[in-house]
């Protein structure tokens, strides 16, 4: 069951980039006639002070509200971080125009070349935020990528668009490791797949035993690893193949507080990415390891500390996690005080996870 | 206990008490001296409205058997030069001299220099030179010691050169045992603070190591000098009646109270000797001790004296203080203020005080506090003087000033009777009325520093401000004109110099 997807994601990749490099330079012309008619240069962008950030159930994802800040260049405290803001902008052009990637750190260092200074590296990160904000785009869209590295494998052709390969396929079954969500895998456009689920995995291990066990064949499923909490790299990824790829999302975690947060950031994002869409998949699912699942299949188990607790009191209160099944397994974590691990699964061999568990737990999530 | 008093010759008195005097170890033995003469070298110029020019010179003559060393000091001036006839007994006589206590004057024993050649004499047995002309034809040249018993010169060679040249001036020169290495930050202390107080002298150094320390004058302007004048009738204790009655020439009570009291004439004499109950003819000479005694109680109680006025002091005045502050220090700021004249215990006193911030004044976590009597530089026993205690009762942070700031503060009393707490005569009480001045005194010139302070403070931040617009404006202007792809940046100067206006609005 061949998809071609060719017409349809060309043009949503270059478009994008196309539309990145447009808001860049309309900041730049905003500014420009600013100080040309003799105004100091100002710029407006949503509050992402916590009093700002919202739920918001329809789009089930974390937004912004309407309040606004100015950042004008005629305040004395302003003026600083206001040119470093103007200094990204340059810089994600440049990056984005001449198709080049960088990283958080590199920015740091980057900046120097141009003669600007940041004190540190959560000021440089913090101000690439800002740029993110004012221009409604996510940096990974104009080319600074996160250092974490996740992976995907799967029947999934894809076709870069990253300078030398342009035009260049790939089958994402080619390396039994996966492929690095890198940036070139980020700016590619999805070709064709056979693929009619993706299945997310916290841990390596485990991703490398699906793949060992041919879950993407038994299940016909493309597999991504998200390394812990996925980085907003990756979970632009799941969001694309959920989106473009129309196809469902199951996501494996650990059986605690924090692999149910893995699972949730993946579907419905976080607080500090409020700013940002496209990042969340909110109709993927979290199929496991549920508390419940600990009781049914007798799983080994680890007492939950004092902050796995604490944690599961603070998610019980969370907007996110308001639906039945959220609050139904942190009431069971609760009850049963205990946690488990994905390869707790191992006491029943090695193939059980995915002879046994995994198709009954596709089963109940779809 | 008056007779056993009168049989000991004034030398052999101080010579017994020499810790009175500031000879109480060689190393303040050689300060003292120094201080003494260089302090009588400055009034005799000053005495002729001449801008002194002191040289002071200190040898080392070898070791002495207790450990100390033995210098030969000499000191040269251009003063007023002393004539032939008083040369002796200016110098081998102690308690000599028309200039004990008539006015106010440096020497702070009336004693000038013959104490420090007394001492001189009784640690080293060596004798005294004295070269000194009036700017005569003549110079006279004295070899001098002190008959200690009999408080008399002993002259032992005596010369008269021509003097071709005109010179006038004093030296004076004389072995002494004394301690220079332990005295000696004192000593140039003491030579910077006199340089201060004496921004119109020019003062030269030698030490024992041949080194050179030059003070010169900043300015030729001198304060006017003192008038002469008596002791108040209020300010009269037991010991100055005796010293006055010792020296006096008058045969009546009245003529005796005209001639040596300050604002007193017949009819206040009159009026005061029937307050006392004393007889208007009697001879001063042949009062007893008990009717000095009560004497002294009378005229404290005697309400009619007229106040004494301030014409006989010689402060500073603020030009010069500032000139000597600036020349000395080089402060980037400094206030200078005189006070009114005021009065304690019927003397006559003025207090000028100065504030000094940055240039070559040390950070040391405290003030510098300059204190000086009667222009003297007093160093010893700092934290027991007055000033001391009234700085830090200050609440400085109310004038924007903490310790750690390079800040010096001066104060200078001057007034024909210092309050000195103790003989040693190196701090001053706490007297209320004199606290008083000291208090209001650094309270102004610390509003003025307060002024300056955060004048300069914004100032600098203005500067700071322009700058950081300096520096990043261009910058957005470069990188926007960039992103927007134009030719030419957009014109910021504008921009710029709106900076400079605007305050902190937005």
């Amino acid at each position: 069951m061949w998809k071609n997807l060719e017409r349809k994601s060309k043009i949503s990749a270059s478009e994008r980039r196309k539309e990145v490099l447009t808001s860049l330079q309309n900041l730049g012309y905003r500014l420009y006639e600013q100080m040309e008619k003799g105004y100091f240069p100002q710029i407006e962008m949503p509050s992402r002070s916590i009093e700002n950030i919202y739920y918001s159930p329809e789009l089930r994802q974390y937004v912004l509200g309407e309040r606004k800040v100015r950042r004008s260049a005629r305040n004395i405290r302003h003026i600083r971080p206001f040119t470093q803001l103007v200094w990204a902008a340059y810089f994600a052009y440049e990056l984005t125009s001449q198709r080049k990637t960088s990283t958080l750190r590199d920015v740091y260092y980057s900046a120097q070349a141009y003669g600007m200074s940041f004190k540190d590296q959560p000021e440089s990160n913090s101000i690439i935020t800002d740029l993110e904000t004012v221009i409604g785009f996510s940096r990974e869209d104009f080319n600074i990528f996160p250092e974490e590295r996740s992976a995907v494998f799967g029947d999934l052709t894809i076709e870069y668009t990253v300078p030398g390969y342009e035009g260049k396929r790939l089958n994402l079954t080619s390396h039994p490791d996966g492929v690095m969500i890198g940036p070139a895998l980020t700016s590619a456009e999805f070709v064709k797949t056979s693929a009619d689920k993706v299945i997310a995995i916290e841990k390596g291990g485990l991703f490398t035993r699906f793949i060992e066990e041919r879950v993407h064949e038994k299940f016909n499923a493309i597999l991504v690893l998200t390394a812990g909490q996925a980085p907003r790299a990756t979970r632009h990824f799941i969001h694309r193949l959920n989106k473009e790829l129309d196809l469902p999302v199951y996501i494996f975690t650990d059986g605690d507080p924090w692999g149910m947060h893995i699972a949730m950031v993946i579907i419905s994002g976080s607080a500090n990415a409020a700013h940002l869409r496209e990042l969340t998949t909110p109709d993927a699912k979290w199929s496991g390891v549920w508390a419940t699942d600990i009781v049914n299949y007798k799983l080994p188990t680890d007492p939950l500390t004092e902050i796995d607790i604490k944690r599961l009191y603070e998610l019980q209160r969370d907007p996110r996690y308001k639906d039945e099944l959220w609050q139904r397994e942190i009431k069971t974590f609760l009850k049963i005080r205990r946690k488990a691990e994905q390869e707790a699964f191992s006491r029943y061999g090695l193939t059980y996870i995915v002879d046994e568990y995994l198709p009954a737990k596709l089963e109940e999530s779809s | 206990m008056a007779q056993t008093f009168e049989e000991i010759s004034p030398a052999d008195f101080f010579y017994r008490n020499r810790d009175i005097a500031g000879f109480t170890n060689p190393a303040r033995a050689i300060f003292t001296a120094i201080r003494e003469l260089v302090e009588n070298s400055l009034d005799a110029a000053e005495q002729i409205l001449i801008p002194p020019d002191v040289y002071v010179r200190l040898i080392s003559e070898g070791e002495t058997s207790r450990g100390n060393e033995i210098y030969r000091l000499r000191v040269e001036d251009n003063g007023s030069g002393i004539p032939s006839r008083y040369i002796p007994s200016a110098f081998g006589q102690v308690l000599f001299g028309s200039k004990y206590k008539l006015k106010q004057t440096r020497g702070t024993f009336g004693l000038g220099g013959t104490m420090a050649i007394l001492y001189g004499q009784i640690t080293t047995h060596k004798p005294a030179k004295v070269i000194s002309s009036t700017g005569g034809s003549k110079i006279f040249k004295y070899t001098l010691m002190i008959d200690i018993q009999r408080n008399r010169p002993i002259i032992l060679e005596r010369k008269i050169l021509l003097n071709r040249e005109g010179w006038r001036g004093t030296i004076v020169e004389f072995s002494l045992e004394g301690d220079y290495m332990r005295a000696m930050p004192k000593i140039l202390e003491y030579f910077k603070q006199t340089a201060v107080m004496n921004p119109y002298a020019n003062i030269t150094f030698v030490d024992p190591r041949g080194r050179l320390y030059m003070f010169r004058r900043a300015t030729t302007e001198m304060p006017p000098p003192p008038k002469e004048t008596k002791p108040h009738p209020y300010g009269v204790d037991v010991e100055l009646l005796q010293r006055i009655i010792y020296i006096t020439d008058c045969n009546n009570m009245v003529d005796f109270l005209k001639k040596h009291f300050h604002r007193v004439g017949e009819n206040i004499a009159r009026k005061f000797l029937k307050f006392a109950n004393m007889d208007e003819g009697k001879n001063p000479k042949e009062l007893s001790h008990e009717e000095i005694v009560h004497l002294a109680r009378a005229m404290k109680r005697f309400p009619d004296f007229l106040p004494p006025d301030a014409s006989c002091l010689s402060p500073l005045g603020k030009e010069l203080l500032r000139t000597g502050i600036l020349k000395e220090l080089k402060p980037e700021f400094v206030a200078v203020c005189q006070r009114k004249p005021s009065t304690y215990a019927g003397h006559p006193f003025i207090v000028e005080v100065a504030i000094a911030y940055g240039g070559e004044i040390p950070r040391k976590g405290d003030f510098v506090l300059y204190r000086f009597a009667n222009r003297i530089p007093l160093l010893y026993d700092e934290a027991s003087d007055v000033s001391f205690k009234v700085i830090h009762s200050i609440n400085w942070r109310r004038y924007g000033v903490s310790p750690d700031m390079p800040i010096a503060i001066l104060v200078h009393i001057c007034s024909t009777k210092v309050p000195y707490k103790t003989v040693g005569k190196e701090f001053i009480a706490d007297r209320p009325e004199v606290k008083r001045e000291i208090l209001n005194g650094i309270r102004e010139v610390a509003r003025q520093l307060q002024r300056f302070l955060s004048k300069r403070a914004y100032v600098e931040r203005q500067k700071r401000r322009l700058n950081i617009f300096a520096k990043y404006l261009p910058k957005i202007a470069e990188f926007s004109t960039k992103l927007a792809g134009k030719e030419r940046p957009p014109d910021i100067k504008k921009l710029l110099r709106s900076v400079e206006k605007f305050g902190e609005e937005i």
